[in-house]
């Protein structure tokens, strides 16, 4: 079972100056599991990512990825993880295939592999008509599938999704859950972070953090289960309902 | 650490987003060419249209003589013929003019009489003290010139209206624009090749590609160095527009060789965009990069020899020019544009601007963080 775990965190903590954005959370990922990270703005989602993906320097704790020590080991980290931040992250003047040509490339795939795979998330997307437009000028839909195909073009280990689906309609937000299905069944293991309840509801396991910690942590029929409720917003208002932090 | 194909690709990526900003390319055409074309007009330091008041107490055939010449001197401009030196001051006091020339009663007669030569008195304002300064200069010598000739007419001989001569090496004509125009290249390789790497940079992490950028495998070296290589093009695109301007519109050719003029400005590109990289690693808004820029191109400017020679500068300030990496590219700017000076002739600044181009660079690789 041990090398069934992707992610593996113990006590990890953050502080920037008196302030504490994660505090003491502890948590296992297994390979394969979309795994849901859930919280109200402020809770410290973010934060913890970053830390995962070896963005920011942990105040105090410890924790593997991919098998690589967070700590010490952060640029093998980022060679086997992909990452999509909670801010659209592509050259807006560069055309859609320029994107996808720069991050594979980034990320050591050979001039072939790269081609054949644009050309098969242009099939599968529909976005062959779109492959010479600046990425400016394409809906922000698309934008996010985009988004989420350049960082999974490497078949990274772990993907990270930083709050993927804000700010758009519930339909593209359907699709792309479909699009993170499929890269969970060709065995990427998920991590996003959200805090729509709708999309809690996708996660195999999620974990609900309030003001840096970690409150709750279980699949969503279980927590609905053991607060009594029927959704997963009646039970994240349960579990957050001493939230200090937040709007 | 370093990757050549990540690089390649980077770099790819770099220029293709500086040709497709809207202002990026027009700026590196437009400001070289607004730069030599209007300030060699306008920044000039050669005092013109000095204006005289003339308090005239003698009211002779002389002293008409000394306004006259006065007037017809390209450099002078006399405002008035007056009897008062109240109404000269006020023309002063309104900015009408910049300097009074008083020439006493009696004036002619005494010097006819001979013994002791009587004086003649030239006030200049001090506000503008270089105008004041050098306009009075010029009032005087043209009263002397006028009264030696006069005193030659009276004597029935002719004498030498100058008492010496001077020749002027490499300026023969002595024109501010020759000395002006290699250095206004340098103020453009400080501002484009300075400030857009920052702005590109800093507008990165506003964007948040950086973002991207930090969370893959790509080396902080390699990235940094994506972002300095484009900025060499820049600095011998610039460099390229200046010359050709000089060249035919002021028709002033280097007289050393041509490739001792672009390495200088290979070198003096990185170490400004290595500046503006260092600067920006350390700004989290377009805003903050572009102050402390300022803070530096305003020191560049100024001490770097550009409108104050370096030799007129006291001595403690002569020492901190030498931190100054402008001053080192001013020099082999105005010794191979006027003296012809070579590559070896100086070698001096060409290794202290790589040791600027390598430090500067290492600070900018070195401060870039990829984890915060």
């Amino acid at each position: 079972m041990e090398n069934d775990i992707t992610i593996s965190v113990k006590g990890l903590t953050k502080r920037f100056g008196n302030f504490t954005a994660v505090d003491n959370i502890s948590f296992e990922v297994r390979k394969g599991e979309i795994f849901g990270f859930l919280g109200a703005n402020g809770a410290g989602k973010t934060t913890a990512m970053r830390m995962l993906c070896g963005l920011s320097y942990p105040t105090s704790g410890s924790g593997t990825v991919a098998g690589y020590d967070i700590t010490r080991q952060a640029e093998e980290i980022k060679r086997h993880i992909g990452y999509m931040s909670q801010r659209f992250s592509l050259y807006e003047e560069l055309t859609v295939k320029e994107n996808l040509t720069l991050f594979s490339t980034i990320y050591g795939m050979t001039s072939n592999a790269i081609k054949a795979k644009t050309e098969n998330v242009f099939r599968i997307l529909g976005m062959e008509n779109m492959k010479d437009a600046p990425v400016k000028d394409i809906p922000v839909g698309w934008k996010q599938k985009l988004a989420f195909s350049a960082a999974t073009m490497h078949n990274p280990e772990v993907v990270f999704l930083d709050e993927p689906t804000g700010g758009v309609d519930p339909v593209t937000r359907r699709k792309f859950w479909e699009m993170i299905y499929r890269a969970s069944s060709e065995g990427m293991t998920i991590f996003v972070t959200t805090h729509y309840l709708d999309e809690a509801e996708y996660c195999n396991r999620i974990s609900i953090m309030v003001d840096g910690r970690i409150k709750a942590l279980d699949s969503p029929e279980r927590l609905k289960e053991k607060y009594g409720v029927k959704t997963m917003d009646e039970a994240f208002r349960i579990v957050a309902r001493d939230a200090r932090r937040g709007e | 650490m370093m990757n050549i194909r990540t690089l390649g690709i980077l770099l790819r990526k770099e220029i293709l987003l500086m040709k497709r900003n809207p202002f990026i390319p027009r700026i590196i055409i437009a400001m070289p060419l607004l730069v030599m074309l209007v300030l060699p007009l306008v920044v000039n330091l050669d005092v013109k249209n000095v204006g005289i008041a003339i308090v005239d107490n003698d009211r002779t055939e002389l002293s008409r003589r000394i306004a006259s010449d006065m007037s017809a001197s390209e450099a002078l401009s006399v405002k008035a013929i007056g009897f008062s030196y109240e109404d000269a001051l006020s023309l002063v006091e309104n900015g009408k003019a910049d300097a009074i020339v008083v020439i006493p009663a009696d004036y002619s007669k005494k010097l006819s009489i001979g013994g002791e030569v009587p004086r003649l008195e030239v006030d200049a304002n001090g506000v503008n003290a270089t105008k004041g300064m050098i306009g009075a200069n010029y009032a005087a010598q043209s009263a002397i010139a006028t009264l030696k000739k006069w005193m030659g007419e009276q004597a029935g001989v002719e004498i030498d209206a100058y008492g010496g001569s001077v020749v002027n090496l490499f300026n023969p004509t002595l024109d501010f624009r020759n000395y002006m125009i290699p250095a206004l290249m340098v103020v453009l390789i400080i501002i484009i090749c300075g400030f857009l790497p920052a702005l590109n940079l800093v507008s990165e992490k506003e964007t948040g590609t950086i973002e991207a950028m930090n969370v893959s495998p790509v080396g902080k070296f390699t990235f940094v160095l994506s972002k300095l290589i484009p900025y060499w093009i820049v600095g011998i695109l610039v460099i390229t527009v200046g010359m050709l301007i000089g060249w035919l519109v002021y028709g002033l050719v280097p007289a050393g060789n041509i490739v001792s003029i672009y390495l200088a400005a290979i070198l003096f590109s990185l170490v400004m965009s290595g500046l503006g990289v260092a600067i920006a690693n350390s700004s989290s808004t377009i805003l903050q990069s572009i102050f402390v820029m300022f803070a530096f191109i305003m020191v560049f400017q100024l001490m770097g020899g550009l409108f104050t020679p370096v030799s007129s500068m006291p001595e403690w300030a002569q020492m901190v020019t030498y931190a100054i990496p402008p001053r080192y590219f001013i020099e082999i700017m105005r010794s191979v544009y006027l003296k012809g000076a070579t590559v070896q002739d100086l070698w001096v600044q060409y290794l202290a601007l790589s040791a600027f181009a390598i430090f500067l660079c290492g600070v900018a690789a070195k401060t870039y963080r990829k984890r915060s």
